[in-house]
């Protein structure tokens, strides 16, 4: 079995922290104890603002491994309100990147 | 996760707070919930959740919650409540509000809700059968949430419009019928984080990547602002300006949609005539807007086809605010993108089923039309305000408020406060507010936590049941659905079944009508020849049949909309009217137009010298809705703090740091917020989130939570600010200065 990751469409993300709190529903974290966090990027660019969102899988993300044994997708993934969130093997994903500009992979594990 | 069973149902209030909709999975285990989750067969969100929802757990076993009836045995502020059992709370109701009743009538009880919620249907219900007309959201400065706007889509042609993301549809962006618009005008809004008036705010994000362009007009940088092809900086208050002179380009280039305009209009020459006042050079000097900017937006937007407006509160909060949202629905009639896929369609609830009689029109044939009259005689604002009087049942706030001191014409004596934190929300002049609860007899509350409101004026506290807990239904817009009730907490009760109870009592004859809630909801059911069990059923939704009134595309063409069956708009005309009858009848102009706001660098250039930032409140936050979410520790963290935010330019003139506490301040009080120096909001513009107040704070007085610290609301004065009844409030053009939390102005 090849290595699963995170496929996160940048362009379309929009800070909602779904992601967030869709991961710590699922794992039952307390309140500072984070699975993914997102990040906040703003940046004034001569007469422009550039804001992007970027979710960051952290140290306590297993990809939702249990979730994934039952037939369903991570939580954050599932959840994502802008639909810009993939979970599958890297090979694919990777294919997934050749296709749409401003994306990254994780592979958390 | 184990669990036991899971319960497919729909979101409406308590829980995620919002304006409801989307399609949701319970996981039960030993009669609790244990996990919430969106409901991925659902089209309204295709399984995805918002962080309140996901949040669910922590807001229904939350410990501060209230979960039984509650009596104050202190003195009002004191803190001090005794709990109470359901038969004391409502006999005590029923006796304190009867009396009142008795000696002052029944119309010196107003009946307080907030925003949309599953509240319209139970608390008018209540009100009617008490026989109190004064059913209002007690606090909101010009009624300006929706009903501005509303108003004048049903004044120009007779029926109310949404933006079209194939919502109408099962198949959504599959229907073969549906067009993505080419251009997204996001007119002040940013519909993510709140997902207002029914819309799905990431459904525009579903647009785009099919295709949509974003045009977008809002003081701050938004998400959407940050991607869009135009970006429209615009000085607060002033879109009533900017409609006018996008309509004046628009037909002075002649890029409207003449056959539309032709077959299915009037009053064009009138709109042109009038339009023509407002150049973009003209207008460029009243929105900050640079001229070019304007004209080529307004190209941009008519050449599309098709085209559709996304628009938000701040249009109802301008000054007029009926008047600028007439503008601004012009647009949309003017380049034909009227009830065409991907445009602005007409939104009627699926099979016409309302959860409670809306516009007056729907009043009428409801409860007839001399029940209604006799409501306008004594309902507050009915004789000053034509649209008070004729298009929505609502009490007018900013004259209530004021009747609650004067008792002029009749003295106010209890308020009934239902889903609504008046002094931690809504309430503009939050002090005034304040004391005129003080002055009241009794004051009823029912919510699911305390609140600045409960401590200070609340004699009995009833605990509300979350979207979890309740049998309800939803009926706004799309789709027809049903509120299925998993598991109980504690004695709550839903707001129907509190509200049916206690209505019964007021009118026995209701007692024949209605056993249950379930007959109650049935009998609204009635129009979709469907009971709520076979909804229920069903899956828990259902879209409007084809071929309807109450499902998209080109009604006018199929004779459809009006009751005659004629091909046309529910207008006496016929038509969509540029110069609106309904506003010439109720004496108001028939032509929209753009007014300063009340306090402004061009209205009052003195006061402006004193306070020379423009204070916008109320952007959204992902994780509040309003006043609610504060406790909730997975949403908090989120969004920590009361913030303000300020321009890097204003925080480095001033040597204010990020994240120091500062003060905002005016000639009506200051508070205090910790500065967010972002170059998002407009460098002349700081902009202050609204509905904070902090649970983890002394809920006592005076403390009430911290609300005389930080609600921005201690700063905006009270309107009315427009002629029709309907509009206005400073909530997003009252002037400030801001200094350093040390500091003395010199």
């Amino acid at each position: 079995m090849g290595r699963k990751g995170l496929f996160i469409d940048y362009e379309y993300c929009t800070g909602c922290h779904t992601c967030e709190v869709a991961c710590k529903q699922e794992n039952n974290y307390p309140a500072g104890r984070w699975g993914i966090k997102v990040n906040e990027i703003i940046l004034e660019s001569f007469n422009k603002v550039e804001i992007n969102y970027l979710p960051f899988p952290t140290e306590l993300c297993n990809l939702c491994a249990a979730r994934i044994k039952g037939g369903e997708l991570p939580a954050c993934v599932k959840h994502c309100q802008a639909s810009c969130m993939k979970y599958g093997d890297l090979t694919d994903l990777v294919q997934a990147m050749e296709h749409k500009a401003k994306t990254v992979l994780f592979a958390p594990k | 996760m184990e669990y036991d069973k899971v319960v497919t149902t729909t979101a409406w209030s308590p829980g995620p707070g919002c304006h409801g909709g989307c399609g949701v999975k319970l996981y039960i285990k030993d009669g609790k919930v244990v996990k919430a989750e969106g409901d991925e067969t659902h089209p309204f969100n295709q399984g995805r959740a918002c962080p309140r929802l996901l949040a669910l757990t922590q807001y229904m076993y939350h410990p501060d919650r209230i979960t039984y009836p509650l009596k104050r045995v202190g003195k009002r502020g004191e803190g001090k409540f005794e709990r109470i059992s359901w038969e004391e709370a409502l006999d005590t109701i029923e006796a304190k509000l009867g009396k009142i009743k008795e000696e002052s009538g029944p119309e010196s009880v107003l009946f307080c809700q907030g925003t949309g919620r599953d509240i319209g249907g139970p608390i008018s219900f209540l009100a009617y059968s008490y026989g109190s007309p004064n059913w209002i959201q007690l606090g909101l400065a010009g009624h300006s949430c929706y009903t501005p706007r509303l108003g004048a889509m049903m004044a120009t042609y007779g029926d109310y419009s949404v933006l079209d993301a194939a919502q109408f549809s099962e198949k959504r962006y599959d229907d073969p019928d549906y067009k993505v618009p080419q251009i997204i005008m996001v007119w002040a809004q940013n519909p993510m984080p709140g997902c207002p008036d029914g819309f799905f705010g990431h459904w525009i994000v579903d647009c785009m990547k099919r295709g949509s362009k974003l045009i977008v007009i809002d003081p701050r940088w938004t998400w959407f602002a940050s991607r869009a092809e135009k970006f429209l900086q615009i000085r607060p208050g002033t879109d009533g300006a900017l409609a006018m002179a996008m309509i004046n380009v628009i037909i002075s280039e002649e890029l409207y949609d003449k056959d539309f305009v032709e077959q299915w209009t009037e009053g064009f020459e009138e709109l042109k005539h009038r339009a023509a006042e407002y150049t973009p050079q003209k207008v460029a000097e009243i929105t900050w807007i640079p001229e070019e900017d304007i004209i080529e937006s307004a190209r941009m937007y008519a050449l599309a086809k098709p085209a559709a407006i996304q628009w938000g509160v701040p249009i109802d909060k301008c000054p007029e605010g009926s008047t600028v949202a007439q503008a601004i629905t012009h647009l949309w009639c003017l380049t034909g993108n009227l009830d065409v896929p991907g445009g602005n369609v007409i939104a009627r609830p699926a099979y016409g089923v309302t959860t409670y009689p809306f516009s007056t029109q729907e009043m009428h044939e409801l409860y007839g039309e001399e029940f209604v009259k006799n409501l306008n005689e004594k309902r507050i604002g009915a004789n000053e305000f034509p649209m008070v009087r004729n298009f929505r049942g609502w009490a007018q706030p900013d004259l209530a408020v004021k009747q609650m001191f004067t008792g002029d014409p009749y003295p106010i004596k209890a308020c009934w406060i239902q889903t609504s934190n008046i002094l931690g929300g809504q309430a503009a002049d939050t002090r005034l507010h304040y004391e005129a609860l003080k002055r009241m007899d009794f004051v009823v509350v029912a919510d699911l936590f305390h609140n600045p409101t409960t401590m200070a004026v609340a004699d009995i506290i009833l605990p509300v049941a979350s979207t979890a807990e309740k049998e309800s239904f939803r009926s706004w817009w799309v789709p027809l659905q049903v509120i299925v009730p998993a598991v109980e907490v504690g004695e709550c009760r839903s707001d129907w079944e509190i509200n049916l109870e206690l209505a019964k009592r007021f009118n026995p004859e209701l007692r024949k009508r209605y056993d249950t809630v379930k007959q109650l909801i049935d009998d609204r059911l009635k129009p979709a020849g469907i009971t709520y069990d076979q909804l229920k059923e069903q899956g828990g939704w259902v879209m409007p049949p084809e071929n309807s009134a109450s499902r998209p595309y080109r009604r006018y063409e199929k004779g459809l909309l009006r009751p005659d069956g004629k091909p046309g708009f529910r207008t006496t005309s016929g038509k969509v009217e540029f110069a609106s009858k309904s506003y010439q009848d109720w004496g108001l102009d028939p032509l929209p137009y753009y007014s300063e706001p009340p306090e402004s660098e061009v209205r009052t250039p003195e006061l402006f010298k004193k306070y020379p930032l423009v204070m916008v409140t109320g952007r959204r936050s992902s994780v509040f809705f309003h006043s609610e979410h504060r406790m909730i520790p997975w949403l908090r963290e989120c969004d920590p703090y009361p913030i303000v935010e300020i321009n890097p330019s204003v925080a480095g003139k001033m040597g204010i740091e990020d994240g120091e506490w500062i003060v905002i301040e005016n000639d009506r009080g200051s508070i205090k917020r910790k500065a967010q120096v972002t170059p998002i909001v407009h460098p002349k513009v700081i902009s202050v989130p609204h509905g904070w107040w902090l649970p983890e704070e002394d809920g006592r007085e005076p403390n009430l939570y911290g609300i005389w610290d930080i609600n921005c609301n201690n700063l905006v004065h009270i309107g009315p600010g427009a002629k029709s009844g309907y509009g206005g409030g400073a909530y997003k053009t009252a002037l400030v200065r801001i200094r350093k939390a040390n500091e003395a102005v010199e």
